[in-house]
């Protein structure tokens, strides 16, 4: 097996071109795992730690951007005031050790479907940014997942950064497990508020072959506050608004039976924990329409 | 390949290191440093818990080569000379162990704690060690012997500044 250790971004891009079979390695939480159980015996790993500017983030035209190889904790201490519904996330990743290693991505390349960053990532409308010595790429988060593990970067391709906006409104998140730490997600859900444009974002995790978006539930959602002017002076929402906004979500819904749940938990589920998180998104909104949402736990 | 990186404050090397081998496998076998142990080799027990420049981490997940340049920290560098350092002996005190295997890691994450949080409330013990799974203890002792041990810190933090605590 190979070692590569780049110390550069364009070092690592020029060994991913010349090592196309290359697995990428940041915080190993998955890769190593892998390894560990001889589930996997790449013919090289490139090693991504060594890269500072990779551990970095930074604020560009409103937008900030996540190197991908910034691990939970520091994204969670330093980014968690301006990105709740994502922090939110990312305290449920793992155990303290984990998100100590583990990265956006790391989460983002193994594509798994119950990957607790990404329904985050899309209820914010993220950008996945990858490069390779061929040039940069900008992906919407959802076009990134292209199956169980599965995503569209190219064997040349890494991932640099995410590009997500700055909250201005309201988010959570909901995730179901048998305890709090080191779960894999039964299932999960982000939502999260822009005011700015009037639209509601979502995002369901474990609930199909990859995380994906509630969109009718989203259309249904955004329309009925505009419709209603609620987003200029904001009331309790209907309860029928409420039911229809699970309902629309858990139909958006294709999950399986595995190991940790089964496909009709999982959508019953996704229904309540929509209910639940508008609920939550939508008190805080009222009390605080200005407000980008406090770093609480689901 | 060869892997050089300092442990416990001491520089070493390793020589014939596999590629995939992680930095677990490196203490124990080849450094000899069995304080971490072996369990689940996945991340979810915490009893390879190590220092990875002053960061808590699963060593069973750091690939070896991903050591080189760094400064590691086992549960052997929590001792003082010859004797049990600070949270080894609140440790002992508490009778927070039984069969010993999950300890040294959580020695590790309660040295972290201790030394990032000056009086943590229970729910900040027990979040700081959701990555450490013990199957003896039932984790009462565990918690008696984290608060202990920070008590301690705190005291002897005051007695150092010449303070008394707040």
């Amino acid at each position: 097996m190979d070692f590569l250790r780049p110390t550069s971004w364009r070092d690592a891009l020029e060994a991913k071109a010349h090592h196309p079979d290359a697995t990428p390695i940041a915080g190993g939480t998955d890769v190593m795992v892998e390894i560990n159980f001889d589930h996997r015996r790449p013919t090289s790993l490139l090693d991504l730690t060594g890269i500072d500017e990779l551990a970095s983030w930074s604020e560009h035209g409103g937008k900030l951007r996540i190197g991908a190889g910034l691990p939970y904790t520091r994204l969670i201490d330093e980014l968690g005031d301006r990105l709740p519904g994502l922090a939110i996330a990312a305290r449920t990743v793992g155990s303290p050790q984990i998100r100590n290693r583990g990265t956006l991505g790391g989460n983002l390349a193994s594509a798994s479907p119950a990957g607790d960053g990404h329904p985050p990532l899309l209820a914010s409308g993220a950008e996945v940014e990858v490069e390779s010595v061929r040039g940069t790429r900008l992906l919407p988060v959802e076009e990134f997942f292209t199956g169980v593990k599965r995503h569209a970067l190219a064997s040349d391709e890494l991932i640099s950064a995410v590009h997500i906006a700055p909250a201005t409104g309201a988010q959570q998140f909901s995730k179901i497990g048998t305890r709090n730490a080191m779960v894999i997600a039964v299932c999960t859900f982000a939502i999260a508020l822009h005011p700015e444009r009037q639209r509601v974002g979502t995002g369901l995790g474990s609930a199909a072959p990859t995380p994906l978006r509630a969109i009718e539930a989203e259309e249904f959602l955004s329309g009925e506050l505009a419709d209603s002017g609620q987003w200029d002076s904001p009331r309790p929402l209907d309860d029928s608004v409420v039911r229809q906004f699970g309902d629309l979500v858990a139909r958006a819904a294709s999950p399986i039976d595995d190991v940790r749940s089964t496909a009709d938990y999982r959508t019953h589920a996704l229904g309540v924990m929509a209910r639940r998180t508008l609920g939550w998104v939508w008190d805080e909104y009222r009390n605080h329409p200005s407000s980008t949402g406090r770093p609480e736990c689901a | 390949m060869r892997l050089s990186f300092t442990v416990n404050g001491r520089q070493c090397e390793a020589d014939d290191v596999w590629e995939g081998e992680s930095l677990l496998y490196v203490l124990r076998e080849r450094l000899g440093l069995p304080g971490s142990k072996n369990a689940c080799e996945q991340g979810e027990c915490g009893s390879c818990t190590v220092y990875l420049d002053g960061v808590p981490a699963c060593a069973c997940l750091v690939a070896a080569g991903q050591a080189a340049g760094r400064e590691v920290g086992t549960v052997e560098g929590l001792a003082e000379g010859d004797g049990l350092g600070a949270v080894q002996e609140s440790f002992v005190e508490a009778g927070a162990v039984q069969c010993g295997f999950c300890t040294p890691g959580l020695l590790v994450a309660t040295d972290d704690l201790v030394n990032r949080v000056p009086h943590p409330s229970d729910a900040e013990i027990r979040e700081s060690l959701a990555g450490n799974l013990c199957r003896c203890t039932g984790y009462e002792k565990i918690m008696d012997a984290v608060r202990l041990a920070a008590d301690r810190r705190a005291s002897s933090e005051a007695s150092r500044s010449g303070k008394t605590d707040a």
